[in-house]
Formats: C-alpha cells, structure tokens, sequence
C-alpha cells in the first residue's frame, strides 16, 4: 500500500469489520457509556480520541470483551463482528479475543522469555502443529513489529529485560501472534518516549495492510497522523464520527472543535 | 523489708517526688506555667523517673548478685575437694558442689520456716551443740522434708547462709531507699523553671524503648548461648562424629546410649516430605480459587474459614491424629494392604501436620498471587487466554519464587512442630519406608529426654540440646532463605 | 491471507470449535480443583471440631446416685468428742466403708439386686473419690455425725462410659475392670431413679486425678495456672512489644543494629516454640533458679514466644496511621515523643490490642515449651491465689490435654476432648473480642 495515496478514498472500499449499534455501559450505577453507533472498517485505523474519562477505553474493551472480567460492568446493545453478536450468550469471550487482540497502555511482557512471549498466543489456541511452524510464527511476528533485528540473538532472555519501546512492540508482536482479525491498541504510546513512539506509530501504519486497528489515544497530532476514521467520545457519549481529515480540519460538532483547539479536555 | 514491699515503698516516693518537683517547678515560676520551659507534668515526672530508677537499679543488682556472693562465701565452708585435673571430673566436682548447696539452701529454708511458725526453737549460730536427729525430726514434723541426713558442716553452712542472708536483706533495703532518696534530692535541687525536664524524660523514655527492642536479641542470644553451651558438653562427652552420622538411636539411662542423629532426621523429613504433599496442593489450590475466582463475597466467608484452622492450637491436632486419624488410617489403609497395624505412624502426623499448613500456605500464597499486577492477567485475557491457562502460565510462574518462600516456611513449620509428632508419629527411632509405621522426630526426642528428672550432666539430658541446636539452625537456614527470596520476589513488582 | 502459516479460515463464533471445548473442559477442571480443595479443608475441619464435640461433651456431666449414708458415730468419731483434730485420724478407708455399708443398705431397702454380683463388686460401681469428699464434708462440719444424709456420689468410670455409649455389655465381658452383672445393677438403678446425670462442676474447678480415677479427673489447676500465664504474658508482652515497636517505628535510625533487630525479630517469630522451651529450661530454670512447672516461668518462656508476633502486629499498626497526623502534631511544635505518645499511639491502639489478643491466644493454646519446663506434672495442689501463687507448681489447659490423651484409660480422652472445649471456648471469646475491636474501631485512612 503506497503512503502517498489518499487515506479517505481507501477507506470508503474496505468493508464493515465491526458494528456497534445503541451500545450501552454501566459500571454499577454509573452510565459510562450511552448508546454509541460506530463502524469500524478492515484494514484500516480507527482512532477514538476524546478527554480523560470520556469512556474511549471503556467502549475499547468492550469490543473484545474484555470488560467481562469486571464484575459490575454490564454491556447491552448490539455489537457485531462480522454480522455476529459479540454478546450473544453462544459466543465465548476467549474465542473471542483470539480474534479481537488486544495491547495495553503499559508494555506488559510476561516474565518469560521473548519467545515464550511471542509464541504464548499460538501455543493456547493451537495454532501450529510443531515446532518449526511455530519458530515461523515467532520471526514473522517479531519482523512484523519490527524488533527481529533487535532481539534474534537473545530470543531466549525474558521479556522484561528489554526497553519501554522494545517492550511495547514485543506486546505488539505477542497480539499479532495469534492472526487476530483486529487489533485494539489502548493508548500503547503513553508509556514510550517520543523516539519509541515514532517507531510504534510506523508499525501502527504497516499493521494496517493486514488487520483493522483501532487506537485509543490522547494525542489528537497522533490520531491525525496515523488514523483514518476518528471518533470523538464525551462524557459517555460519541459525539462526532468520520474521516480524520474531516474531523480535524472541519468538525461537525462544536464540542469536537472546542477539543480538537484545545479548549476542553 | 520484703521485695515486694520494698517496691511498694519506692513507688510511693516516686510518687511524692513527683508532686514536689512539680510543686517546686511552678513555684520557681511564681504559678505561671507559661515561664516554665516545659510543661508542670513532666519536672513531675523527671523527679518520679530519678527516684525509681537507681532505687530499682541497685534492687535488681542486689537480688542477681546477692545470691552469687553467699554461694561463695558458704561455699567455701563445704568440705568439697576440688584438687581434680581432667575436664570430667572438674564437671562431677561442679555437680557435687552445687548438690550440696543446694542441701544447705533447703536446710535453711527449712530452718526459717519451722522458726518463724514457732515449731522450733533458734539454733545456734554456728550450728554447734545442736542435735542432728532432733532437728530432723522437728523439720520433719513442720513439713520439711530433706533428703539425707543432716552433717555439722551442712548445718554450720546452713547457719553462715541464713546469717548473711539475713544481713543481705537489711543491707539491700537501706542501700535501695538511700539511693531512691539521694535521686529525690538530686531531682529536687534540679528543678527549676529554666529545667529542660521534658528533654531529659523523654531521653530516658528513648532509652527504655531500646531497651525493649533490644530483648528480642537478648532472646536469640539467649538461645542460642543456652544451646550452644550445652551442646559443646554433650560432645565433650560423646564424639561428634556418632552423634551426625550415627544410625542408631537408643539412649539409655544405665549409660551405654548410642546417638545416632539419621534415624530422627529420616522421620523428621519423612513427616515433613507427606505434610508437604498435602498443604502445598490444598493450600495452593485454595489460595488459587480464592484469588481468581471467588466473588468477593464468597471470599469473605470462607478465608476466614479457613483460617481458623490456623487458630486451632496444635494439641488439638494432636488429639485428633491420635484419636481419629491414627485409627482410621490403621483399620481402612494400613491393614488391609498388609502395612502394620500402628495406629501412630507417619502418615498419621504427616497427613494432620498438613492440614495444620493449609491456611498457612494459602494465606501466604493468596498474598503473593495477589502481588502479581493485574496488566499481566490482562495482557494474558487479551490474547484469548482462558482463566486456568493464564494462571497457569503466567500468574504461577511470575509468583513462583513467592510461593517457593511460602513452601519453604511451611517445611521449616512441619519440622519444628513437636504436638503432633508427638501423639501421632510414635516414639520409636528407626529407619523405614513404610510410612505406616511408627517413626519419631527430633522433636518427640526433645521433649522425651527433657521431661521427668533432668540431670544436666548426663548425656542423656544434654542431647536433647544438641538435637535443639540441630533443629534451630535447621529452621532458621530455611527461613532466612525463605525471607531472603520472598524479599527478592517482592522488589520485583514494586 | 498473510504469509505466516495460519490455515485457520475465519469460523464462526457461535460455534464453539473442538478445541475451544477442550480449553474449557480443562478450565472447568482447574477450578474444580480449587473448589475441591477448600471443600477438602472445609470437611476435615468440621470432621475434627465434629470428633472433639462429640467424645468431649459428655465429660461436662457425670453419672451419679443419688442415695441416703449414715454416718454413724463409731466409726467416724471414735472419740465421740465432734472435734475437728480428732476426727481427722479416721482415713478416707473409714469413710469409705461408711458409703459402702450405706450404699448396700440402700440397694436392698430397694430390692435392687442382680445375680452372681458380690456385694464388693456392688459397692465398686461407686467412684473411689466419695470416700475422700465425705471426709473433707464432714471435717468441715463435724455435726453432720450421727446424721443421715442423702449424698450424691459419682459412679466409677467405666459405669459412666456405660452410659455415654463408651462401655457396652460386650466390651464389660473382656474388661477386668467392670463385670457385666454390674452395668445390669446400673440399669435396675436407673430404673428406680437412683442414677442421675448432673451438671460436673467438679470438671472445672477439680484438680487432676490419678489413672485410676478418670472420673474425678478436673480441670481447676490448668484453668488456673493458664489464667496465671496470660495475666503475667499480657502484663510483659504489651509494653515491651509496643516499646520495642515505637522504637522501631518511629525511632531508630536506619542503620545496622536496626537492621539486625529486625532481621531477628522475623525469625524469631519463625522459631519452633520448643526452642523456646529449652531456652526456658536452661535459662530460667537451671540458670536463674525459677522453681520447675511454676506458672512463672511458663509465662515468661510464653512471653519470649510471643513477643515477635505482638511486635510485628503493632509495628503494622503504628505504620497505618498516615505521616500526615505526624506532620500536624510536630507542625505545631510537639516533641517527637509527644507526638508518638498523644497521636500515633492512641490511633494505632485498636489495631496493637487486636494484634496483642491474637497473640495471646496462640500463647494459650502452646503446648510444646510448657512440657520441658516440667508443666506437665501431675500437680493436685491449688496454686495460690495470690501474687506468689506464680511460683507455685500448675499445669495449662493445653498441657492437661496431652497429659490426659497420654494416659491409658479411654475414659480420659472423654476428659481430654472435654478440655479442649474449655480451650476453644476461651479462644473464642478472645479472638471474638478481637474482632469485635476492630469492626469497632477500624479506621480507613
């Protein structure tokens, strides 16, 4: 995929990959999140930005059901992949995140080694049949977040050994691991400086080629630069969603202004 | 004057001291508090402090050296010959001397008490004249009874240690109300407005709290002085040798005794191996459901639960291995599988030492899951992971070296417990595998050479010691390397 | 799709596939685990309390017959002079046949007779104790001589287990020590509601009993000398231990000896207690010359035992009141130690007594130490009740315990359960108490 095309143009040829339709979150008593409408789009990157506590990383989790291992948190409306009910009793919530992968805000690698890292995903879903397949998976995903070169001399020391970057793109490497259909990203550069952030962010946009991404961010430069569809979330409810150009150069709704020129948030 | 009243005497001067001295420091201040450096209450207690603590001082001194000095000027007078070269003899000439003095003590006792009932009449000084049967007999009758006959000399001795005594008693009170007195004039003369009396309290306080910190080394060293000193005179009289590598246990009071260690440590870790088996998989398993997947409210009932097994003293244990388990392990397993007919046996205190460990190893181990941060579990559900297959592979093995510590403490527990071995293993030393026979542990050993008549020049008595080190420095090798790793596990996730 | 070797088409996921049933079959077993573990626990626990209530429950009464015994004045005061001093020549032999004459006056007044039983071993049936509590009842009052007065004496031990299920016709025929013609002579009393079954006071405040008289056997002298151990315990482990933690908290600058006082009082809280009771042998007992099984020197070797837990407790404690109570009291100009003393002490209060309580409680279910230092003599003599009564030879519940399970007669594990009743009352009341105090005065910063 050539960088110098336009995004937006791209984007309209891609089909659904998820739907959410009157998504609803409680916390206990707390309405977090209030009937949220959003398409996200194969193979391409969904950023949700919007003020802290605005429920960007709720809805997030809500889309590989992460939120289930909280007890209080209850989740209705509709929330398809694939035309398939995420929420639908049948559907197991493990199965689930095999396909919807997820990286965190803080690099979390495993106290293993990098390749037990890498190849934790595939050895739980059974993914390969021996071991060379599985050494496959290991260098492809490594490639793929661009850390191979950096670490193929010492597959076998831990994880947490390596730096905050490092570490990020082996969480990275770790979720692409099991050939998820997309991949939720919970602000995975808040942790790193901005060198490490350059470098996750360029991976961020040859991801694209394979899975849709969806991001969660904080910084609007970031969801301008690697994003093609944004939504903006407030206070629980989506407020505005369309192409990042659009958004950022022409908003709709005076609130996304208001955050987007840096009055609220 | 009584100890107990001599004390009573010193506690009604501190008192007096401090009203005075808080009398006197607000009337160097002409009534205003405000001109005083520190508050009324503490030249208060500054001249309590200065009148209790040399009077208790000199008190504690006299009742431990008092006892030492008359011990040795009645000694003297004893017909004991120590012109003796060799180490053992000098040992059974020590054991002599004090047998005899401890004759003299009770003679005495007994002398004073059959006077002051007015049994008997005042012997004389030196004890000369006296009629021996006679003064037996009358002991006899007020209900003192001696062990042998009395001699002139124990009688002289008797009478030196009654007579001084008698002086160390006058001489303590008058020297332990001089000193309390010297402080209350001293605290006295001290005080005046610009006195900084709260500094020099809380000087003293300071001290006093380190004096309290200080017992618990105080205690180790105590142990370890007490087990140490002993254990060298129980291999001064049997090589050290035998003692560690011996197979054989068969003490024996007629002399003779053989002290071979293995047999207790085979038994000792042959419990603790089977005590293991079942409290690491319970306790272990229990720590992991309530951990990970008990509803709060679930948790609340049943940790407690559980650990009130832990509040259950060990005796109770005991009871229950001798009186339930032994039996049903004899008549359901151990029978009929043709494995002996013991109702004590290793099995028997291995399985109930177990269940004593299982609140302790799963509240310890609940501890460390729990220390295992969340993101890891996160990072584990986020892949596709199931609940078991990240606990599995990612919450046991972050937490592995926390739970090794736990491990280790609850062996070093097993192995240090005497209730239960003692009803439930038997007392027989041997070396076996059939863990439905009876076997012993350092332990059951301890207590069985200490109870009953102790003669502390025996090696029969003295091993016990020698086994109590070997046990000490057991548990706390553990231990240390348990804390030493369960320390390690921790500054990893903080 | 990609180039790594991942064949898997997209499935549904409204089919779980093979594998994913095969993860949960396992996932089901794990927890299956946990759950069979704590169930595990939960049942051997309740087995054990189970076993101790039923075999212990029926020591709180004892069977006994109710019946008429004269004293007659011939035998019991031969000098017909009603004094004290004189009457105490008769023995308890006197006043033994006294309750035996009386009690087989008593059976045939009644008919009660059953063939091929002799009437010695008619009068057997009757605890051996009688004999001795006639006599201290009636030295008491000397003018109960001559009287006739209705008594109720505790039948042997054998004749009580008979009827608490411990003693059956069959096992009578092997025992030599009761017949089966006897236990029918216990039935024809029962009959004729002779036999009763009151409230054993005797087993809480009695002392112990020799082996043939399990009966008798009480608990008044453990009861007592473990009261003795807990008041001197509590007395020298609270202020030393909340000294000793003040110190460490707040004082001691953080240096080597600070660091070696820590590092020791960890492991001696790791320590097994029968180390303790050596060092109480050699220290107290050999050295400083305490006298052997006195309730003094089990306290203190109770109170070296505990002292790391009440430390580490109240060091927890003082550490949960928040810097910032401190900052405000030094900010208005009080000293280090009033701060200590007027804030941080008082705050931490709840949190040192709960620590201290539960500390206690382990010190009064420890057995091990108190056995070296000779506490498990037989011991018949009320210690004192006074001050010097801690230097009096005692025993302590949990000791009684072992000492009753060591002994041959089945009717003192009854006594032995029984004992350990007592002991989980007075743990009960204790740690209740501690819980009490702290859902009353827990404080969340």
């Amino acid at each position: 995929m050539n960088k110098m095309q336009n995004p937006e143009t791209l984007v309209i040829a891609n089909a659904n990959k998820m739907t959410a339709r009157k998504v609803q979150v409680h916390y206990g008593t707390n309405h977090a999140i209030k009937d949220v409408d959003v398409d996200i789009l194969d193979k391409t990157v969904t950023a949700f930005i919007g003020p802290s506590g605005c429920g960007k990383s709720t809805f997030l989790r809500c889309l590989n059901r992460m939120n289930d291992t909280i007890p209080v948190c209850r989740v209705s409306g509709e929330l398809l992949l694939e035309g398939e009910n995420i929420y639908d009793p049948r559907v197991d919530p493990v199965q689930l995140r095999a396909k919807v992968g997820m990286v965190f805000q803080k690099p979390n690698p495993f106290p293993k080694s990098i390749y037990d890292n890498v190849a934790y995903g595939p050895r739980i879903h059974g993914l390969t049949r021996n071991k060379a397949e599985l050494d496959a998976i290991v260098e492809s995903c490594l490639k793929k977040a661009a850390l191979w070169n950096e670490v193929k001399d010492r597959l076998d020391s831990p994880g947490t050994g390596l730096s905050g970057g490092q570490q990020q793109r082996l969480c990275i490497a770790r979720a692409i691991a099991t050939s998820p259909e997309v991949l939720l990203m919970d602000e995975p550069c808040s942790a790193l400086d901005p060198i490490a952030t350059a470098q996750v962010e360029e991976l961020i946009d040859e991801l694209r080629s394979q899975f849709s991404v969806v991001i969660v961010t904080h910084s609007m430069q970031q969801a301008a630069r690697v994003s093609q569809k944004t939504a903006f979330f407030h206070l629980g409810h989506l407020v505005e969603f369309g192409d990042t150009g659009q958004i950022f150069t022409n908003p709709g709704d005076p609130r996304t202004e208001s955050y987007i020129s840096g009055r609220i948030g | 004057m009584s100890t107990v009243l001599l004390l009573g005497v010193v506690l009604v001067l501190a008192a007096m001291a401090f009203v005075l001295c808080r009398g006197r420091a607000l009337a160097s201040a002409g009534g205003d508090m405000r001109r005083l450096h520190s508050l009324p209450e503490a030249y208060g207690w500054h001249g309590a402090l200065m009148v209790a603590l040399p009077a208790l001082a000199v008190l504690v001194l006299w009742l431990i050296l008092q006892p030492v000095v008359i011990a040795r000027s009645v000694g003297a007078i004893l017909p004991v010959t120590t012109t003796t070269q060799t180490a053992d003899e000098a040992q059974s000439a020590q054991n002599a001397e004090e047998l005899a003095l401890m004759d003299v003590r009770r003679l005495a006792a007994g002398i004073d008490s059959a006077v002051s009932s007015g049994q008997m009449a005042e012997v004389a000084p030196d004890g000369a004249g006296a009629d021996m049967a006679a003064l037996q007999e009358a002991l006899a009758a007020s209900g003192v009874a001696l062990g042998g006959a009395i001699t002139p000399e124990t009688l002289a001795a008797a009478q030196k240690y009654r007579s001084l005594s008698a002086i160390g008693l006058t001489a303590r009170t008058v020297f332990t109300l001089i000193a309390a007195l010297a402080g209350l004039a001293a605290a006295i003369m001290l005080t005046q407005k610009d006195f900084r009396a709260r500094n020099r309290v809380e000087a003293v306080i300071k001290m006093l709290l380190i004096a309290a910190s200080s017992v618990a080394i105080l205690t180790t060293v105590g142990i370890i002085y007490s087990m140490l000193s002993e254990t060298l005179n129980f291999f001064r009289l049997y090589p050290v040798s035998d003692f560690f590598f011996g197979l054989t246990w068969s003490p024996n009071f007629r002399g003779n005794s053989e002290f071979g260690l293995i047999p207790l440590v085979w038994g000792t870790l042959y419990i603790t191996l089977i005590s293991m088996l079942v409290a690491v998989p319970l306790g272990l398993f229990s720590a992991i459901y309530l951990a990970e997947y008990a509803s709060p409210r679930t948790r609340n009932v049943i940790k407690p639960l559980i650990e009130v097994i832990a509040g259950i003293p060990t005796v109770v244990f005991g009871l229950f291995a001798l009186v339930t388990v032994g039996p049903f392990l004899r008549d359901w397993v151990a029978q009929p599988l043709g494995l002996g007919d013991s109702g004590s046996s290793v099995m028997t205190a291995g399985i109930v030492i177990g269940i004593l460990n299982i609140p302790f190893v799963s509240s310890l181990s609940d501890d460390i899951i729990n220390a295992v941060p969340q993101s890891l579990r996160d990072g584990s559900y986020g892949l596709g992971a199931t609940k078991s297959e990240t606990i599995r592979q990612v919450v046991l093995p972050a937490a592995l070296p926390g739970i090794v510590g736990a491990i280790l403490m609850a062996g070093s527990r097993a192995i240090g417990e005497t209730m239960i071995v003692s009803m439930g293993a038997g007392a027989a030393a041997k070396l076996d595998l059939n863990p439905f026979e009876a076997m012993t542990t350092m332990t059951v050993k301890i207590v069985g050479q200490l109870t009953g008549d102790t003669d502390f020049a025996s090696p029969e008595t003295l091993v016990a010691f020698a086994l109590g080190m070997t046990l000490f420095v057991i548990t706390l090798g553990l231990n240390v390397l348990a804390l030493y790793v369960v320390r390690k596990y921790r500054e990893q996730y903080e | 799709m990609t180039d790594t070797a991942t064949p898997t088409p997209t499935e549904s996921l409204l089919r779980p596939s093979r594998l994913m049933s095969r993860r949960n079959a396992a996932e089901r077993r794990f927890r299956l685990y946990g759950i069979t573990a704590i169930a595990i626990s939960l049942l051997v626990l309740a087995i054990m309390l189970f076993t101790i209530l039923r075999d212990g429950v029926s020591a709180f009464r004892q069977t006994s017959v109710t019946f008429p015994v004269v004293l007659t004045a011939e035998a019991l005061d031969p000098s017909g002079s009603l004094d004290a001093a004189a009457m105490a020549k008769v023995t308890t032999i006197g006043y033994g046949k006294v309750i035996d004459s009386s009690f087989l006056a008593f059976l045939q007044a009644e008919g009660l007779a059953v063939d091929g039983l002799s009437d010695k071993d008619a009068r057997a049936i009757l605890s051996k104790e009688a004999a001795g509590q006639l006599r201290a009842q009636v030295l008491a009052e000397p003018a109960l001589v001559g009287q006739t007065i209705t008594m109720t004496i505790w039948t042997n031990a054998r004749i009580d287990g008979y009827f608490k299920g411990r003693v059956t016709m069959e096992s009578a025929e092997r025992d030599g020590n009761v017949s089966p013609e006897q236990l029918q002579l216990a039935d024809l009393l029962a009959e004729n509601g002779a036999l009763s079954r009151p409230f054993n006071w005797q087993f809480l405040t009695g002392p112990d009993a020799s082996d043939q008289r399990p009966e008798a056997a009480g608990l008044g002298i453990s009861i007592i000398g473990s009261i003795f151990m807990m008041i001197i315990v509590a007395l020298l482990c609270v202020p030393i231990g909340v000294a000793a933690s003040i110190y460490l908290e707040e004082f001691a600058p953080k240096n080597r000896w600070t660091d070696l006082i820590e590092v020791n009082i960890s492991n001696l809280a790791a320590v097994p207690s029968i180390v303790y009771g050596i060092l109480g042998l050699a220290v107290f007992i050999n050295f400083a010359g305490f006298p052997q099984s006195s309730s003094l020197v089990g306290a203190l070797v109770l109170t070296l035992m505990t002292l790391p837990t009440i430390i580490i407790a109240t060091r927890s404690a003082i550490r949960a009141v928040p810097p910032s109570i401190r900052d405000a009291a030094l900010g208005i100009g009080a000293s280090k130690m009033q701060t200590v003393f007027h804030h941080v002490l008082p705050l931490a209060m709840p949190g040192i007594l709960t620590g201290a309580i539960l500390g206690l409680a382990t010190a009064l279910g420890e057995t091990a130490p108190l056995l070296l230092i000779g506490m498990v003599a037989f011991v018949d003599n009320y210690p004192s009740l006074s001050a010097a009564g801690a230097l009096d030879p005692a025993t302590a519940l949990p000791v009684q315990v072992y000492g009753w399970a060591q002994r041959s007669d089945p009717a003192f594990i009854e006594r032995s359960s029984g004992a350990i009743i007592v002991l989980l009352i007075f743990l009960v009341i204790m740690n209740a108490a501690a819980i009490l105090l702290r859902r009353r005065f827990e404080r969340r910063w």
